[in-house]
């Protein structure tokens, strides 16, 4: 008696989002059945990796990390040897330097580095914010005027700010806009219907439904993300079929299970170790949920999940 | 197609009895209909309308016992939709082909840890058999194994040998992981004879679907599948095919739990390993088995399975007590939030970065986040400060100053003249600006 297997393929899709100028170029999304289900219909595009680089360098504390990036001294050569990482596709620049609580440089300065990282990767580029939302605002008009015709993926809009995002940087700049909202699909809907009445058309954006690490209130990640991708592919809703694109790497960085040394948990083990199953582990567990591309830091971290990417298709 | 409740209310006495345990006919209905109870609950259900729906009212899926363990038993595929009810469960994989296996079962108690209120180890152990080995030595590693106390899954596919690794191991819970579409009769036997759960494994789905068929046909529907080693990507497929059978597409013959061992799909890789191990427990693997269970696999993988499988209409709580963070003493500052777990934990990292010592408070306010909980009444100045005295705060910790959220600072002036003697200190708003806000109050009174 064989079995009958009843594929999901939807009459809707995610969209397609395509950013990073001609011959650099890479897609998002695309797909007409639920996350990796590539044995119901191959996927229009595999889930992405990239890689983050923050313009304050890479963590030196991390033995995998300064192993990796020696000799490599300023941001634009450690963003080339990202793009050169095994298994990346993008580069995603944290512009950390921007901090008002930190550093405070001066958005110029920022966008300097933003040009300079380009000119030195082959790959697309997406720059990340600070996650103070007015220098972010004033930040990320800037970049998204010098990088005219560049494509490059600004993360992130929110509700304070997307107006000026939205109709700078994708209206006037021609650039890609994440929007970011709090682990909710009510919030991500209605930021993808605001930034659509403002004229912003949904193929040039994705969202950022928020991230966590594993343990820490993942569930509401994982729910949000399913509910959303049900939306979109069962009821074709259009203001939910943006890609989903998620920073996982600052997630798993974070959490006591990877900042701890060894001397403070001696059963826990390396704590380079610790990191780097923190961010598979999360990173597989947002794959499967919905995630059409995250980002990462370490290199480790980046083959294994494109690994287990290809596995799958 | 499911019957609906009314079709079911039909069959019942409607006397409204409640020896079924639902208060109405209707309501045994409706939860029967949804296959959250068997029909036989109710005593006066005629056998023939029993015979005539319990094949139609069955649960989607079974849950199988191991030991005290339950697996499976889901009624959906997305825990939004209503919730998850049995978590997966971990396993270390050892085969009597590996050199090192004697050592690996050494190191399957190294991580056993208590994380909201869940013990988080090794469930089980799987011993796995190789043809080319002689039987003894299976049996001895079995006979090794035995003596971690944990439910054991022999992957034994040879009848003879799987009998006798039965009868050594028999006075603990057991999977006899072996059946496949050549030797089902026979291994059948040995598991129906013992009363374990038997797993069963074949080429493809079509042949393991017929194994199944076959295997209900002699009688066992205590089963569990083994999704294979084939490849990650047959292994993923078969896991999420077999789920959606059966609970989307009602074809019980796969309403079964899934074993999955992401060692044979990833040897020796245990990066990639964490990562299917993830995967699998997002997706529909009921029993994951890998290599090793270090901590740095553990801490993420066993966070992410609590996580997963909380009822999403039940929020998760921590235990109201007092938690002392960066080496507190009873002269570090106390600092009070909500029992959520997520307000927890985010508040509880956030202090411990900062490294300045503080007595986090948690007191009883109902599992919701700070608002939600002082909008209910259950975080107020008098629940703070009854929790205070309760638990003999003032006799055990000598600091007298109090950190509240930034969201409830109203309740500062409350406090104060509820609790005489403490300094009541509004913290901010949101848990990332609490390492500043604590190294400056720290640097201010040094």
């Amino acid at each position: 008696m064989p079995f009958t297997d009843k594929p999901q393929v939807f009459n809707a899709a995610i969209n397609a989002l395509s950013f990073g100028e001609a011959g650099r170029e890479i897609t998002l999304g695309g797909s007409n059945v639920y996350p990796l289900y590539a044995f119901d219909a191959p996927l229009a595009n595999a889930p992405r990796v990239g890689v983050e680089v923050s313009d304050l360098g890479y963590e030196k504390a991390i033995p995998g990390l300064a192993a990796f990036y020696a000799g490599a001294e300023t941001i634009p050569e450690q963003a080339a040897r990202a793009a050169a990482m095994p298994g990346a596709e993008f580069v995603c620049l944290k512009l950390d330097s921007a901090d008002p609580n930190g550093d405070n440089a001066p958005v110029e300065d920022c966008v300097a580095t933003v040009k300079a990282v380009y000119e030195a990767i082959d790959k697309p580029l997406v720059v990340m914010g600070c996650k103070n939302v007015e220098k972010d605002t004033e930040l990320l008009v800037k970049v998204a005027e010098a990088m005219q015709g560049k494509s490059v993926l600004l993360m992130s809009a929110r509700e304070e700010d997307y107006k000026t995002l939205g109709a700078s940087a994708v209206l006037a700049y021609g650039q890609k806009l994440c929007g970011e909202s709090a682990v909710d699909i009510n919030l991500a809907k209605q930021l993808n219907v605001l930034m659509s009445q403002l004229g912003v058309p949904a193929v040039s954006t994705v969202m950022n439904l928020g991230s966590a690490a594993a343990g820490y209130g993942f569930e509401y990640v994982a729910s949000t993300m399913d509910r959303v991708k049900s939306a979109a592919l069962t009821q074709n809703d259009a203001m939910l079929q943006m890609p989903v694109i998620t920073p996982v790497g600052s997630e798993a960085w974070t959490v006591k299970e990877a900042l701890l040394e060894e001397a403070d948990e001696p059963e826990w083990g390396a704590r380079e170790e610790r990191g780097i199953q923190m961010e598979i582990i999360t990173a597989a567990a947002c794959l499967a949920s919905g995630s059409d591309a995250v980002i990462l830091r370490h290199p480790e971290s980046v083959k294994t999940i494109s690994e287990m990417i290809s596995a799958l298709l | 197609m499911a019957l609906k409740g009314l079709d079911i209310f039909k069959l019942t006495p409607k006397k409204n009895c409640k020896e079924c345990g639902s208060p109405t006919c209707m309501a045994f209905s409706m939860k029967v209909a949804q296959g959250s109870v068997s029909i036989d609950k109710c005593p006066y259900m005629s056998q023939d309308a029993i015979d005539k729906l319990s094949e139609q009212t069955a649960p989607p899926m079974k849950t199988i016992k191991v030991g005290d363990y339950s697996l499976g038993g889901e009624t959906v595929m997305f825990r939004h939709d209503k919730t998850f009810v049995s978590r997966c469960l971990y396993a270390v994989a050892v085969c009597d082909g590996m050199e090192d296996a004697e050592a690996r079962l050494d190191k399957v108690p190294q991580v056993d840890y208590e994380r909201i209120g869940e013990r988080m180890h090794v469930e089980m152990v799987a011993v796995d058999h190789c043809d080319e080995q002689p039987a003894d030595k299976y049996l001895a590693l079995v006979e090794k194994a035995k003596a971690l106390g944990r439910p054991l899954i022999l992957g034994v596919e040879d009848a003879d040998l799987a009998a006798k690794a039965v009868a050594a191991a028999k006075e603990l819970p057991l999977v006899l992981n072996g059946a496949n579409e050549t030797n089902y009769e026979a291994m059948n036997k040995v598991a129906t004879e013992a009363g374990i759960v038997l797993g069963v494994s074949a080429a493809s789905l079509d042949a393991l679907y017929d194994t199944v068929a076959k295997l209900e046909g002699l009688g066992n529907k205590n089963l569990i599948l083994d999704v294979g080693a084939a490849s990650i990507k047959d292994a993923f497929a078969g896991a999420v095919k077999i789920r959606r059978a059966a609970l989307k597409n009602n074809d019980r013959t796969f309403g079964y739990p899934t074993y999955v061992n992401v060692a044979e799909l990833a040897p020796g890789n245990s990066h990639m390993q964490g990562a299917l191990a993830s995967l699998f427990t997002t997706r529909y693997g009921s029993v994951i088995a890998m290599d090793e269970m270090d901590y740095a696999k553990a801490l993420p993988l066993y966070g992410l399975r609590q996580n997963l499988f909380t009822d999403p209409q039940k929020p998760m709580r921590v235990t109201p007590g007092i938690y002392p963070l960066n080496g507190a003493d009873e002269n570090a500052i106390c600092a009070t939030t909500v029992d959520f777990a997520l307000t927890y934990f985010v508040v509880s990292g956030e202090l411990e970065r900062s490294g300045v010592p503080v007595n986090l408070l948690i007191s009883d306010a109902g599992g919701y986040s700070v608002l939600t909980s002082w909008a209910a009444g259950k975080f107020s100045a008098n629940t703070i400060a009854n929790f205070l005295k309760e638990n003999d705060i003032e006799g055990k910790i000598k600091n007298r100053t109090l950190l509240i959220p930034g969201k409830v600072a109203v309740l500062k002036g409350e406090l104060e003249a509820n609790l005489p003697g403490w300094e009541i200190v509004v913290a901010p708003k949101e848990a990332v600006q609490l390492v500043k806000f604590l190294k400056d109050l720290a640097a201010s009174r040094a």
